[in-house]
C-alpha cells in the first residue's frame, strides 16, 4: 500500500492575526510558518495506516525552497520520504490548477492507494483542494472522514462527521481522504527522527517534469482572483455595564435591554 | 440571468442556510428566474418549500441513488440542472455537506468557486464575493472568471426570508441519471447525533464557557441558560483544549465562526483567536470577574462580575420573563 499526504505550509495560527493585507498579497507574510495545522491530523493517519496495513508513507507540497521545511516536520512526525512540486509557473494558482499540480505530482511518484489531506488550510479557508485532486485523479473522494475502519480488498471504510451524525461509507480504492481534527492525536516527532528529517534530500519536480503546460496553471489561468483583501473593520460598539447591588438586579437590567431594547430575545 | 440554488437537507431536514441562499437568489435575481435544485427521496415537500421561500421552480431529482449524498450522483444531477438552465451563478449554502458538494461540482465542471462567501453581488456582469480567509482575520474581495459562477454562502450572513405558501411555482421532476451499480460509493450505516443540541451556525443564541468555567461541571450552568434561552452552547479553545467540552463546540480562529443574534460569552477572556469566530456577532454579552478582559472592548453590554453568580440568576429571570 502507498500512501501520499498532501500538505501546505502556512502561518502559524498564532501569527494570523498579526498579518498584514500587503504582506498577505505579497506571498510574504513575514511571520513564523509551519505545516497547516489542519494537515498535521493527515500526516498522523498516513503513518498510522502504514503501522496498521504496511505500506510506505509520502509528504507531497507545492511550493518554494522554504516548504522543504514542512516537509521536514512531516518526515519527522514519520512519512517514509517528502516530494516538493515548484515551478515559477505555479505561483498564483488558483484551487483547481493547485489540484492539478499535485495530482500530476501523484502520479509522477507513481501512484497511490489512499491520497491523505487536513480540512482545509489556516489562510486560504477553502477546503476543496481533496476535492480537486479526487476529480483530477478521477478516484473516489470522502471528506469529513473521523475514523478509518478497514482497508483491504480493494475498498476502504470509513466514517464521516456530519452535521446530523456519523455516517459509515465504503468507496473504492485508489480514494482521497480530507479528515477532520477529531480523527486522531498528531504525534510530536522524537529526536533521532527530527535528525533523520534534517537531512532528508527532498526532490522537487517542475512544470516540464510534470508533464503540466505552464498556461495550465499559474494567476493567469486562474478561474478566480482575489481584488481586494481588508482586515474586517470592527463593529463600533460602545459597552453598556450594568450595574447593580445582586445579581438578580444586574440579571434583570441585561435581559431588559435584550428583550426591550435590543429585541433579541 | 439565471440562478440555480442547491437545497441541503439531510432526509427531508433541510439546512436553514439553504433558505437564506434562496433569499439572497432571489433578491439578487429580480425579475429573473431563481431555480432550487432538490435531490433526495421523497422529497417533494422539499421542493414545494423551496417555492414558498422564494424559487420559481425546483428541479426535483428524486430516486433511491438520491437517497443519501454521495458525489457521484449528486454531481451528475447538479451538472443537469446546469444545462437545462444555463444560470450565470449557482449558489451553495456553505454548510459540512454544501461546501463539500459545491468544490466537487465546480471543480467537475471546470468552474471558479468562491467558498463560505458571506456576500455575492454582480459587477459589470461579473460575480463578485466577499469571504473571510486567514481563519477570519481578513475579508478577501473574489472575483469568479467562469460562467456559471460557484458561491456557497455562509450560514446567518443573510436574512432568513418568510415563507409564503401562497406562492407557486413549477416542480421539473427528474429521476436517476445514473444506476445504483454506475455509483462505487455505498453508505452502510448513519447514526444520528444526539437531539436536542442546537447547532452553532444555524443558532440564534449562543451562551459561551471560557477558562472562567473552571471545570467541565462549570458548563453546567451555562448549559442550563441555554436551555431557557433556547441557544446553543459554545466554548473558547482553552475550555475544550482543558477537555471540560467537546471541540464541536468550540468557536474562534480554529473553531466555528458564528454570528448569532445575541452572544453571551461567560468567563471568556476574548483573545484575538477567539474574537475571529464571533465578532459578527449582532450582539454580544461579556460576565467576566475581570473589567480589563479584552472582550469588554467588543461587547455591547457587559457584567463585571462572578459568572456562577451571574449565570443561573440570568436563568431563573429568563424564566420569569419569556414565561418558561
Amino acid at each position: 500500500m502507498k500512501y501520499i499526504v498532501c500538505l501546505k505550509q502556512t502561518p502559524d495560527t498564532a501569527e494570523l492575526p498579526k498579518i498584514t493585507p500587503e504582506q498577505a498579497l505579497k506571498g510574504n507574510e513575514g511571520v513564523t510558518k509551519v505545516m497547516n495545522p489542519w494537515d498535521e491530523y493527515a500526516v498522523e493517519e498516513g503513518i498510522r495506516l502504514k503501522e496498521r496495513f504496511g505500506g510506505e508513507t509520502v509528504a507531497m507540497s507545492v511550493g518554494p525552497d522554504e516548504v522543504d521545511e514542512a516537509l521536514k516536520s512531516a518526515i519527522a512526525m514519520g512519512c517514509d520520504r517528502a516530494v516538493r512540486l515548484w515551478d515559477e509557473a505555479f505561483a498564483d494558482s488558483d484551487y483547481w490548477s493547485m489540484a492539478l499540480i499535485l495530482a500530476k505530482g501523484i502520479e509522477k511518484d507513481g501512484g497511490a492507494d489512499i491520497v491523505l489531506t487536513g480540512k482545509m488550510s489556516v489562510d486560504g479557508n477553502a477546503g476543496a483542494v481533496a476535492h480537486g485532486i479526487a476529480c483530477k485523479l478521477g478516484v473516489s473522494l470522502l471528506t469529513q472522514v473521523a475514523k478509518i475502519v478497514e482497508v483491504g480488498d480493494g475498498k476502504i471504510t470509513v466514517e464521516r462527521l456530519l452535521d446530523e451524525g456519523r455516517e459509515t461509507v465504503t468507496a473504492p480504492l485508489p480514494a482521497v481522504i480530507s479528515v477532520v481534527k477529531e480523527i486522531n492525536e498528531p504525534r510530536y516527532p522524537t529526536f533521532i527522527r527530527i535528525r533523520k528529517a534534517s537531512r532528508a534530500q527532498i526532490p522537487v519536480f517542475s512544470a516540464a517534469d510534470l508533464g503540466i503546460d505552464p498556461a495550465q496553471v499559474g494567476a493567469a489561468a486562474a478561474r478566480v482572483t482575489w481584488t481586494n483583501l481588508v482586515k474586517p473593520e470592527p463593529k463600533k460598539r460602545e459597552v453598556v455595564i450594568i450595574e447593580g447591588d445582586t445579581p438578580e438586579e444586574k440579571a434583570r437590567k441585561l435581559l431588559e435591554y435584550l428583550i426591550d431594547v435590543e429585541k433579541v430575545l | 440571468m439565471t440562478i440555480l440554488v442547491w437545497i441541503d437537507h439531510h432526509r427531508g431536514t433541510v439546512q436553514p442556510a439553504s433558505w437564506e441562499a434562496v433569499g439572497k437568489a432571489r433578491a439578487l435575481a429580480g425579475d429573473d428566474k431563481v431555480v432550487a435544485v432538490v435531490m433526495g427521496q421523497g422529497v417533494d415537500d422539499v421542493a414545494q418549500q423551496a417555492i414558498h421561500y422564494g424559487a420559481d421552480a425546483t428541479y426535483l431529482y428524486d430516486d433511491a441513488v438520491y437517497a443519501e449524498f454521495r458525489y457521484e450522483p449528486y454531481t451528475a444531477a447538479m451538472k443537469d440542472a446546469v444545462s437545462e438552465n444555463d444560470p450565470a451563478l449557482v449558489l451553495f449554502p456553505a454548510t459540512t455537506r454544501g461546501r463539500d458538494f459545491s468544490a466537487f461540482f465546480a471543480c467537475s465542471a471546470d468552474l471558479g468557486l468562491a467558498p463560505d462567501a458571506q456576500d455575492v453581488r454582480f459587477e459589470d456582469g461579473k460575480v463578485v464575493a466577499k469571504r473571510p480567509v486567514y481563519s477570519g482575520n481578513m475579508i478577501a474581495t473574489v472575483e469568479v472568471k467562469t460562467t456559471p459562477a460557484v458561491v456557497s454562502l455562509r450560514p446567518r450572513t443573510q436574512p432568513m426570508p418568510e415563507a409564503d405558501a401562497s406562492r407557486a411555482g413549477e416542480v421539473v421532476r427528474k429521476g436517476a441519471l445514473m444506476s445504483e451499480d454506475e455509483i462505487p460509493t455505498k453508505v452502510e450505516k448513519f447514526e444520528e447525533k444526539e437531539q436536542g443540541e442546537v447547532s452553532l451556525t444555524d443558532a440564534r443564541i449562543i451562551v459561551s464557557g471560557g477558562r472562567g468555567v473552571k471545570g467541565p461541571e462549570g458548563f453546567e450552568p451555562i448549559r442550563e441558560l441555554a436551555k431557557v434561552l433556547g441557544a446553543a452552547v459554545g466554548a473558547s479553545r482553552a475550555a475544550v483544549d482543558a477537555g471540560w467540552i467537546s471541540y464541536d463546540h468550540q468557536v474562534g480562529q480554529t473553531g466555528k465562526t458564528v454570528r448569532p443574534d445575541v452572544y453571551i460569552a461567560c468567563g471568556i477572556s476574548g483573545a484575538i483567536q477567539h474574537q475571529a469566530g464571533m465578532r459578527e456577532s449582532k450582539i454580544i454579552v461579556a460576565i467576566n470577574k475581570d473589567p480589563e478582559a479584552p472582550i469588554f472592548q467588543i461587547a455591547n453590554y457587559g457584567i463585571v462580575d462572578d459568572l456562577f453568580k451571574i449565570v443561573p440568576a440570568l436563568t431563573e429571570e429568563a424564566k420569569k420573563r419569556l414565561g418558561k
